[in-house]
Order: structure tokens, then sequence, then C-alpha cells
């Protein structure tokens, strides 16, 4: 009997698992596999070659300017759309003029595909004629600024965009977690003649935690693999200011057709991503330590 | 309990000003945030001339969806998404029903080892895989085929996780009461697991959906021609290249491609902020 549950269980689990296997598990490993041999070409098959796929990204001048790029553009996009999140959603909670129609607003961007929104944004940056410059000029008398084209305003730009896409799908959550929370606590708070603030600080965000944590994670995640509008508004340009691992990764493997270095730098990316869950388990941990 | 509560004394101007500012900073923000939408109606429902021109006068025209139906085969790239979707939303609901059922209520040798190894794919996502994942398909002969978009996603470990979730809220008691009546185990899977975890299936349903409906980066890799590119990557061949920068046309073409997912989010707008709430909380 017991033998025939676990068959059944094996049974059921075995289609999933194979698809699994075949398309996270064994790429992750073939993907190291393949960074230590040279690109196989037309006549000389594959050959070992220990480290060097990774010295010779090593001493790469793109590379680093991705990595940069992407460390910088994590940081950016991580903290302003989770606060925004916050934001919007606290205000969305509250008995604000308006808030099914500002709710629609926040989280229309999220059922938009990113390509598509690419194509709009393109519109809103371009210099002179777009709407970003002509508001500009109009308010702060700015001349044409070319938003995506120049080298400092270029990754900014990306930023943008991303911010503005992720901030709604993060309200959600943040929203979700804000009904959760009992009225009685905040009426609690307001007769202990608490002020806005303190009552924000000590009873709402920290009831908020675990929703930060997973927003956090998903806003970590995203700021490595979402590069769509990237590859449709800059390809990477110019001159690499918006490069990102993604990018390169793609760039690598589908327009230079170097997979070995593609693969070893799908490794770095890996890394970077397991150093996060890595981070997050720990921020897990000392939760359950301090309840 | 609130009715006995003395009115709260607090400094009434402050608050008010505090109150304005901020309904007007909140504003601002929806302003911004749904410009681009806005925008995109303007100039898609104008002549080029208007593009960048408001008018409030301006006639409206349809001219720009005729000419970006027109200008790309938009129809079959509808109808590959659509196959697309539907082929991976299929394959997910099926795989990761079985998946969760058999992590959530069988405890069998190993369960733990494969629900560890079924979560990994929360963090490394095919998304990242692309340049490994193009070298299978190849191996299997699947490179530009709609299967090839759609089989590395069939597996999601997300839904399996969400699933079992779901499944271990269900009462032990409902599952024997079916076992006495007869049911074998995929009997107690079909009448009492999968009807009592509907909204689950309702918000995994919708997110991934709208998930793949948007995908872009690994179809744009494993697809080259018409008859296997979805969408997202019809659109963006669009817009590189036949189009130059008729901004009318190319907010056409966009809402076109947007317009499905659009519309069911404003007409089910309850549903889907609530289903993307439930695939959230786990």
């Amino acid at each position: 009997m017991r033998s025939r549950a676990t068959l059944h269980a094996w049974l059921m689990l075995a289609p999933a698992m194979v698809l699994l296997l075949a398309f996270t598990h064994y790429p992750a490993v073939a993907t190291f596999w393949h960074s230590l041999f040279t690109m196989p070409r037309a006549a000389r098959p594959a050959r070992f070659i220990g480290a060097e796929n990774y010295v010779a990204l090593l001493e790469d001048p793109i590379f680093w300017q991705a990595l940069t790029n992407n460390l910088i553009y994590a940081a950016a996009t991580i903290p302003l759309s989770v606060g925004l999140a916050l934001a919007m959603a606290l205000w969305v909670n509250g008995r604000i003029a308006g808030r099914t129609l500002l709710r629609m607003a926040y989280f229309t961007p999220t059922v938009l595909p990113m390509i598509a929104v690419a194509n709009l944004w393109l519109f809103f940056y371009t210099p002179d004629y777009g709407l970003i410059d002509r508001l500009t000029r109009a308010l702060l008398g700015w001349g044409p600024t070319n938003w995506i084209g120049a080298q400092e305003t270029a990754l900014g730009a990306m930023v943008a965009v991303a911010v503005w896409k992720e901030a709604g799908f993060f309200m959600i959550f943040y929203l979700a977690a804000l009904q959760a929370i009992p009225p009685s606590l905040h009426e609690a708070a307001a007769v202990e003649g608490a002020s806005r603030a303190r009552t924000f600080f000590r009873v709402t965000l920290p009831l908020l935690g675990p929703t930060t944590l997973f927003i956090l994670v998903n806003a970590v995640i995203n700021a490595f693999r979402l590069v769509d509008h990237i590859l449709v508004m800059t390809r990477g340009g110019p001159d690499n200011a918006t490069a990102l691992l993604m990018t390169y990764i793609y760039e690598l493997g589908f327009r230079f057709w170097d997979t070995a270095t593609a693969a070893a730098l799908t490794m770095v990316l890996l890394g970077l991503l397991a150093l996060a869950a890595a981070a997050q388990f720990l921020m897990l941990e000392k939760r359950t330590h301090y309840r | 309990m609130s009715a006995t509560t003395a009115p709260i004394p607090n400094p009434v101007i402050p608050t008010r000003i505090g109150a304005w500012v901020e309904t007007a900073a909140a504003w601002l923000l929806g302003l911004v945030w749904i410009a681009p939408l806005l925008y995109a109606f303007w100039a898609a429902f104008h002549s080029t001339g208007y593009a960048a021109h408001f008018d409030p006068a301006a006639p409206l025209t349809f001219e720009n969806f005729a000419a970006a139906w027109n200008a790309a085969p938009f129809g079959r790239y509808f109808l590959n998404t659509f196959v697309l979707v539907t082929m991976i939303l299929a394959g997910q609901l099926v795989l990761c029903t079985l998946a969760a059922f058999a992590f959530a209520r069988a405890a069998f040798p190993g369960s733990g080892f494969l629900f560890a190894l079924v979560l990994v794919q929360l963090m490394v996502m095919p998304d990242v895989l692309i340049v490994e994942n193009y070298r299978t398909m190849r191996l299997l002969g699947l490179v530009d085929t709609i299967l090839a978009i759609g089989l590395p996603y069939m597996a999601s470990g997300f839904g399996i996780f969400l699933l079992r979730q779901a499944f271990r809220q269900v009462p032990k008691e409902l599952e024997e009461a079916a076992r006495v009546e007869g049911c074998g185990t995929l009997g107690i899977l079909m009448r009492v697991y999968v009807p009592l975890a509907r909204p689950i299936y309702l918000a995994y349903g919708l997110t991934s959906v709208s998930y793949h409906w948007n995908n872009f980066l690994w179809p744009l890799v494993i697809t080259n021609q018409v008859e296997t590119r979805p969408l997202t990557v019809g659109l963006a061949v669009f817009a590189s290249t036949d189009q130059g920068i008729d901004w009318a046309v190319i907010s056409a073409a966009t809402l076109l491609t947007a317009a499905p997912l659009l519309l069911g989010f404003l007409l089910f707008q309850r549903q889907f902020v609530q289903s993307f709430m439930r695939a959230g909380i786990r």
C-alpha cells in the first residue's frame, strides 16, 4: 500500500520534474560545463581551457561596464519602485478622492507588454519633439535633450521606464497586506494619540515586513532579468551606457555567437542571483529569531 | 467600539494642508502613470500630423490601425500568441496540478529534496538560461517552433508552489470521505482538490497569461519567421524596421498588441487585482 502511494507520487511528479530538469537544472549545469571550453567551430571541436573564458571576461571592459551599469540600475530601480509602490498602496488604501481611478492608473502598466511600453517611451524621450522635452522647455526653459542618446542620461531613462512598469505591480502586494491589518491596531494607536507618522513607523511598517521582503526578492530578480525595454530602446547603447548583464549575454550569445563567453557571463549572473537568494534566506532566518 | 471613542484631538490645519498636498501628489503620480497610454490613444486615433500637436478639435481617424494591420502580419502574430499562451497555460495546469498534489499529500522518500529542486526555479528562471536552452532546442530540432517558446515554462516552479499551498489547506476528512465513496487517487484530485482551489487557479491563470502574452526575450531568440513569432516580437520587428518613426502607426500597432489584456483588465478589474494579490501571497 505504501509503496503504491510512492509509485503514484512519482508518476504524478515525473512529467513536471522531467521538464524542470531539462530546462532549468540541466541548462544551469551545462552552462557551467560549457563555460570551461572554447567555442566549437566548424573545423575545430570545443577544447577544454579551464577558467580562460572567465579571465577573458575579467579583461573585457564591456563586461565591467555592464556589471557596473547593472548594479547602478538595481540600486536605483529597487528602492524607487518599492518606495513608490508603498506610497501608492497607502494612498489607494486611504480615503483619497477618486481612489478607484487612481488604482487603475497605477496598475495599468503591469498589463501592458514591455515592448509596447518601450515604443511609447521612445516617443516621450525623443529630443525636441518628444513630450518630456516639450515639458522641460515649457516649465524650465531647457533646450532639447537627447535622453536615451546621451551617455549621462540613457541609464537613468531606462531606470525610469522600469520603475514606471513595476511600481503598480508591487503596489498590489502592499495593498493586500494593508487590508489584512486589523483596524483595531490603528484605532489603538489613535487612542494613544500617536501621530500619523508614528503610527506608520511603529504599527504599519513592521507589519508590512514579510510583504516587503517578498517584493524585494521580485525587484532584485527583475533588475537582472527584465531587459526587454533596453533591447528595443537602446540595444545597450550609446557606447554601452545602458548595457546590462542580460543584454550583454544576448549580444554575445546571439549576435556574435560567442556562446563560450556568454556561458561564463551567465554563470556570473547566476552567482549574483544565488547571492540574492542566500540574502533572502538569511533575512527570513533572522526574522523568525526576532519573533 | 469606534462609536464610543472620543473624537481624536488632532491639529486640524496642518493635516488639512497635508491631505491636500498628498492628494495632489497622488494624482500627479497617477497622471504620469497613465500618460503613456493616454498618449497612445491620442496618437493612434489622429492622423500623423497631430502626433505631437494636441488640438482637441483634431479629426478622429481609424486609418492608423488599418495601416498597421496591413503593414505587418498582425493577424498571424495574434494567432501565434493565442496558440502559445493557451498551450503554456494548458501544460502548466496539468503538470503543476499533478506535481503539487504529489507534494501536498504524499509523504514519500526524497520529496523534500525534489521540492527544493522545484523552488530553485523561483530564482533561476528559464529567462536567464537562453543560451543553453537554445542549444537544447537545436538538438531537439525545435528551433523556430511555438512549442519551443512554451516548453521551458510549462513545468512552472511558481505554479507548483502556489497549488501545493492551496492543496494543503484542503481538510483531510474530505479526501477520506471521497475515498470511502470509492474515488481513486485521480478521482479525489479532480473531484475534491481542484474544485476547492478554483480561486488559486484563476489567479495563477491570469498571471500566467499576462506574463506570456508580454514575454519577449526568449521568443525573440528562438523564433525567426512570421509563422512562429508572437505579437511582442512581431511588434518589435515592425517598429524597428518597417516603420521609421511614424508615431501614429506605431501607437496604433502598440494598442492593438496590448488591447486584449487591456480590455480584459478594464472589464474584470477586480478579478485581475485580486488574482495578482492571491498569486503574490504565499
